[in-house]
C-alpha cells in the first residue's frame, strides 16, 4: 500500500515534468482567475461573468484553433483578424441590403473565406512566398476591402436568426429560470459519460496490446479530475442561461480539430512538416498539397469566426476583427506551440485564448486603463514565452 | 629553397566520442613549399586541418603546434589568422551580397576613430591583394557577380591581406573548371616563390604530383609517410592511401544473381547552386539477390544521383528508369514510394528524422495509408506494427513512444531503416548506412541488410567506407566527378583497384 501510494506520487510527479508546458497553463489560469476574484470583489468568478467571458473567448478561440495548425506547419497568417472582419462585413451586407437569409448568408462568407484560403494556399505552397508576407499583403488588402463593401459605415442589425448564432442559448427543457438550465445540464453529463467510456476503452485497448498505460490509481484519478474540470465549465453555463450556440459551436471545432491534428493522416503530416520539411519531403509527403489544404480549411475556419463576431455585435463594423491575428498568435503560443514549428495542440491554444479573454475580462471589471491592460498582456506573453524555453533549456 | 620548418605538428590526438579521428599524427611543413595531404575519407585530414587553424581549440586534442620555433596554441580562429594561418574551405565563405573589396577587408576594417570606414585605403589595400593573385576585378564588384574560380582567388587575396604566410586549401579545385584550376596552380607556384606555404588537400592526384613538392599520407587518423613528390609515383601513393585496417567482420552471403529489377540509363543530373552538372550520364543495372555498392570520394556525386533519382534534389537533365524492365516516371518522392523505391539518406537529422516525435510516428511516416480506413489512424495497429519493426531491427528503447531525438545514432538509423522496410519496398538505396555507428550496431544492419537481399529486395549501398563496400557488396561502381568510372565484379573489386578509379588515376 505504501508502494504504491509513493508510485502515485512518482507519476504525478513525472507527469507533471512531462507536460509541464500544460500543467503550468491551468495553474497559470487558476492563479488569475483567483487574483480577479479578489481585485474584482468576487464578480469575475460569478457564472454570470464566465458565462460571458467564454463568449468573449469564441472568436479569438475560433482563430486560435486553425493558427495552431499552421504555426505546426512553420507558417503564419496575419490576415485572419481582418478576413474575419471581411467575412463577417459580407454577411452583413448581404442580409441589411440585400435581405438575403441567415443560412445563404452563412455560406457566402465561408465561400469568401474558402477563396481567400485558396489564394493564400496558392502562394505559401506553390509560389514559395513566405506566409508571413502573403498574409501580410492580405491583411491590408482586406482592412480596405472591409471599408470597401461597407462604405465605411456600420452594418446592422442583422436578422434574430442570424443575431442567435453569438447571442442566444441552448434552451431549458423544463425550467423555467434563467439560473438554472436543465438542457446544458444533461448535456455535460453527456459530455463526460462520453469521455469515461472513451478514455477507458482507449485503456483497455491499449492493456490489450501490451501498451504502456497508466497505473489503475492514476488512471481513477485523472479520470475524476477531468470530470470535474468538464462539470465545473459546464455548471457556470448551467447556472447562468445555459450554453451558449456559440460557446457550443467552439467545443465542436475544438473536438473535430484535435482529432484531425491528432488521429488523421493529414494531421500527422502537417505535424511532420513542422518538425522536419526535409524528412517529410524523403517520406514522399507531399508539403504544397497539404500546406494548401490547411489555407483553404483555415480560410473557411476563419469565416466561421466572422460570423460569431458579427453575430455578437449585432452588425459588421469596419474595424470588427483588429488585432485578432495577434491574440490568436498570442493564444497558440501561450498554450505551447512552437513558432519552430511541429509542436503544439489545439486544446492549449484553446486554454491560452481562455487566459488572454480573461486577462482582458478581469482587467476592464477592474476598471483599468486601458494603457495598463495592453502592457500587461504584452509582458505576460513575453513571459510565457520565456517560461518555455528557459524551461527547455534546463 | 628554404629548408627551414615553417610548421610542425606532433604527435596530434583527437578523439571525439565513440571514435578517435586522429592517433598521434605528426605532420611537418617546409617554409615555402606546396605540402599536399592526402588520404581517403574519414583519413582525418579536415580534422588536422581544423585543429591547425583554431576551430578545435588548443586543449581540446592532444599533442603540440609548432610554428617556425615556438610552440603556439590557438583557441579560435582569430588566433591562427594572428600566427599568419588561412584556411580556404571547399564552400567558399564569402559575403555574396558584399563587394570584393568589402569581403577583402572582412573582419579586419581599415576604419578610423568610431568605427568609420575609410573606404580609399581599404580600396588600396583590396586592389593590392587582388593584384598578387593576378585577379583582375574592380574592388567595388559584387561577390555574387564573379565565377567560382574568382571567388577562390578573393578568398586568397582575403587570407594574403591578413599577412597569411600559411595558406590552407580544402580541395580548392573541386568546383573549378579545368582552366580556372590551371590558373590557380599557376598563382599557386608564384605565392610559393613569394615564400608563402601553401597546404594542399586533394582527391586529384594528378594535381598533386603536378603541383605538390611533398606529400603526406594519412590513413585512419595516422600519418602513413611524408615523402618528396619525386621519390612516389600515383601507383605506389594510392597503395599507401587504402589498405585500412578491418575492424568489422562483414557476414557476407553467397548468393545467386537474378533479373534484373532496377536500371538506370544515361542519369544527368544538373547542380542549380554550383552551376554545372553533379552527375553526368550514368548508366548502372542492378540484379535481384545482389547488393549493388556506390564507392567514390566526397563530392563524386554519388547522393546527388541518387537523391535525384527519387526527385529529392537537383535539376534531372536526362535519364530513364526501368523497374522490373519496365519504364517508370517519378516526378516526386511521392511516385518513388509509390513504386517501391526508397532512400535512407546519408544525414539522419537533417533528412531522416522527425526528431520531435516518438520513434512510432517516425516509423510509420512514409505509410501512413497502410495503417488507415478512411484517413483516421488506427493508432492502435500504429503501435503494434512499429513495436514489430523495433523488435525486428533491436531498437533499443523501453517504447516506441519515446521521442526519436532521444536515441543514440545507431537506433536512429534503424528507424530510418524501419520507416524504409514499412512501405515495403522493391528497391531500397542506403546512403552511407553506418556513418557515426559503432561496431555491434554496424554489424546488425549488415543481418538486416542480408535478410532484405534474401527476400528479393534490391539494395544499394553508398558508403565511403572502402571496407564496408568490400565486404558487402556483389558489384562495386565507382564514381568520379559525377561520371561512374567503372562497374567492378567483387572479384576484381580490391582497395587499390577502386581508390584508381575513384581518383581517376591513370
Amino acid at each position: 500500500m505504501q508502494r504504491e501510494e509513493m508510485s502515485l506520487y512518482k507519476i504525478t510527479v513525472n507527469s507533471f515534468k512531462n507536460n509541464f508546458r500544460q500543467y503550468t497553463m491551468i495553474i497559470a489560469l487558476i492563479v488569475i482567475w483567483t487574483i480577479f476574484s479578489f481585485t474584482t470583489g468576487k464578480v469575475f468568478l460569478t457564472p454570470r461573468n464566465l458565462s460571458n467571458l467564454f463568449l468573449q473567448t469564441v472568436p479569438v478561440g475560433i482563430l486560435a484553433v486553425g493558427m495552431t495548425l499552421i504555426i505546426v506547419t512553420g507558417n503564419i497568417d496575419l490576415s485572419v483578424g481582418a478576413l474575419a472582419g471581411f467575412c463577417g462585413a459580407i454577411a452583413a451586407v448581404l442580409q441589411v441590403k440585400y435581405q438575403f437569409s441567415t443560412v445563404s448568408v452563412i455560406f457566402a462568407a465561408l465561400g469568401v473565406g474558402l477563396l481567400i484560403g485558396l489564394w493564400h494556399g496558392f502562394w505559401v505552397a506553390y509560389q514559395k512566398v513566405p506566409a508571413f508576407i502573403v498574409t501580410l499583403s492580405s491583411m491590408l488588402a482586406l482592412r480596405g476591402a472591409i471599408l470597401g463593401v461597407t462604405d465605411g459605415m456600420t452594418i446592422g442589425p442583422m436578422q434574430d436568426s442570424f443575431k442567435a448564432i453569438g447571442q442566444k442559448y441552448l434552451p431549458s427543457f423544463f425550467s423555467k429560470t434563467p439560473h438554472f438550465n436543465d438542457s446544458t445540464l444533461i448535456l455535460a453529463l453527456v459530455c463526460i459519460a462520453l469521455y469515461l467510456i472513451f478514455d477507458w476503452k482507449n485503456r483497455n485497448e491499449r492493456i490489450k496490446f501490451g501498451f504502456e498505460t497508466l497505473p489503475l490509481k492514476a488512471q481513477i484519478l485523472k479520470m475524476v479530475l477531468i470530470s470535474i474540470a468538464i462539470g465545473a465549465f459546464f455548471s457556470v453555463m448551467i447556472f447562468y442561461q445555459g450554453i451558449a450556440y456559440c460557446v457550443l459551436l467552439l467545443m465542436a471545432i475544438t473536438l473535430v480539430f484535435s482529432f484531425v491534428a491528432g488521429n488523421t493522416v493529414f494531421g500527422r503530416r502537417l505535424y511532420a512538416i513542422g518538425g522536419n520539411a526535409d524528412a517529410a519531403r524523403l517520406s514522399g509527403i507531399n508539403i504544397g498539397k497539404n500546406i494548401m489544404r490547411l489555407f483553404v480549411i483555415y480560410g473557411c475556419l476563419t469565416a466561421v469566426a466572422g460570423v460569431v463576431l458579427t453575430a455578437r455585435l449585432n452588425a459588421a463594423t469596419t474595424s470588427a476583427g483588429t488585432n485578432m491575428e495577434l491574440d490568436a498568435i498570442a493564444a497558440a503560443v501561450i498554450g505551447g506551440t512552437s513558432l519552430l514549428g511541429g509542436e503544439g495542440t489545439i486544446i492549449g491554444s484553446i486554454i491560452g485564448a481562455l487566459i488572454m479573454a480573461s486577462l482582458d475580462n478581469g482587467m476592464s471589471l477592474m476598471n483599468m486603463n486601458i494603457t495598463y491592460q495592453y502592457i500587461i498582456k504584452g509582458m505576460i506573453l513575453l513571459f510565457a514565452v520565456w517560461l518555455d524555453i528557459y524551461n527547455r533549456r534546463k | 629553397m628554404n629548408c627551414d620548418t615553417a610548421l610542425s605538428m606532433k604527435n596530434i590526438t583527437k578523439a571525439f566520442p565513440g571514435v578517435k579521428a586522429l592517433d598521434g599524427v605528426d605532420f611537418s611543413v617546409k617554409k615555402g613549399e606546396i605540402h599536399a595531404l592526402v588520404g581517403e575519407n574519414g583519413a582525418g585530414k579536415s580534422t588536422l586541418m581544423k585543429i591547425l587553424s583554431g576551430v578545435y581549440p588548443a586543449g581540446s586534442f592532444d599533442g603540440e603546434i609548432i610554428l617556425g620555433e615556438t610552440a603556439a596554441s590557438f583557441y579560435n580562429i582569430k588566433d591562427s589568422e594572428a600566427a599568419g594561418i588561412a584556411i580556404i574551405y571547399q564552400e567558399l565563405a564569402l559575403v555574396s551580397q558584399l563587394t570584393v573589396c568589402e569581403n577583402i577587408t572582412l573582419g579586419n576594417e581599415t576604419c578610423g576613430r568610431f568605427g568609420v570606414i575609410d573606404r580609399n585605403a581599404a580600396f588600396a589595400k583590396a586592389a593590392s591583394a587582388l593584384k598578387r593573385v593576378g585577379l583582375n576585378v574592380s574592388p567595388a564588384e559584387k561577390v555574387v557577380n564573379l565565377g567560382v574560380g574568382e571567388q577562390q582567388l578573393v578568398e586568397i587575396a582575403k587570407a594574403l591581406s591578413k599577412h597569411a604566410r600559411i595558406l590552407i586549401l580544402d580541395e580548392p579545385t573541386a568546383s573549378l573548371t579545368e582552366t580556372e584550376a590551371n590558373n590557380l596552380a599557376v598563382i599557386l607556384k608564384e605565392l610559393r616563390n613569394e615564400g608563402i606555404t601553401c597546404i594542399y588537400i586533394s582527391h586529384r592526384l594528378r594535381e598533386v604530383f603536378e603541383l605538390a613538392d611533398t606529400i603526406t599520407v594519412l590513413r585512419d587518423g595516422r600519418t602513413v609517410c611524408t615523402v618528396d613528390k619525386n621519390d612516389i609515383d600515383e601507383e605506389k601513393l594510392i597503395a599507401r592511401m587504402v589498405g585500412r585496417e578491418l575492424k568489422q567482420i562483414y557476414p557476407r552471403k553467397k548468393r545467386e544473381a537474378g533479373d534484373i529489377i532496377f536500371e538506370v540509363r544515361n542519369w544527368s543530373v544538373f547542380d542549380g547552386a554550383r552551376g554545372k552538372n553533379s552527375v553526368s550520364d550514368v548508366s548502372f543495372t542492378l540484379r535481384r539477390g545482389e547488393i549493388l555498392g556506390f564507392s567514390g570520394l566526397v563530392g563524386a556525386g554519388r547522393s546527388e544521383l541518387f537523391m535525384n533519382i527519387i526527385k529529392a534534389a537537383g535539376e534531372t537533365v536526362s535519364g530513364e528508369l526501368l523497374l522490373n524492365g519496365a519504364p517508370i516516371d517519378i516526378k516526386s518522392v511521392g511516385d518513388a514510394v509509390k513504386n517501391k523505391i526508397m532512400l535512407a539518406t546519408e544525414d539522419r537529422k537533417r533528412f531522416g528524422l522527425v526528431l520531435s516525435m516518438d520513434i512510432n510516428k517516425n516509423i510509420s511516416l512514409a505509410s501512413l495509408d497502410k495503417i488507415s480506413k478512411r484517413s483516421v489512424i488506427d493508432k492502435n495497429a500504429e503501435i503494434q506494427n512499429s513495436t514489430r519493426f523495433a523488435a525486428e531491427l533491436k531498437i533499443k528503447t523501453p517504447s516506441v513512444e519515446q521521442l526519436a531525438g532521444n536515441l543514440s545514432g545507431g537506433n536512429q538509423q534503424k528507424v530510418v531503416i524501419a520507416k524504409a522496410l514499412m512501405i515495403k519496398p522493391q528497391i531500397l538505396i542506403l546512403d552511407e548506412p553506418t556513418r557515426g555507428i559503432d561496431v555491434g550496431a554496424k554489424l546488425e544492419i549488415y543481418n538486416i541488410i542480408n535478410e532484405l537481399v534474401d527476400a528479393g529486395v534490391g539494395v544499394i549501398i553508398v558508403s565511403s567506407d572502402l571496407t564496408e563496400i568490400i565486404g558487402m557488396s556483389d558489384k562495386v561502381a565507382v564514381m568520379h566527378e559525377g561520371a561512374l568510372k567503372a562497374v567492378l565484379d567483387i572479384s576484381e573489386a580490391t582497395q587499390e583497384n577502386i581508390m584508381r578509379h575513384a581518383t581517376n588515376a591513370a
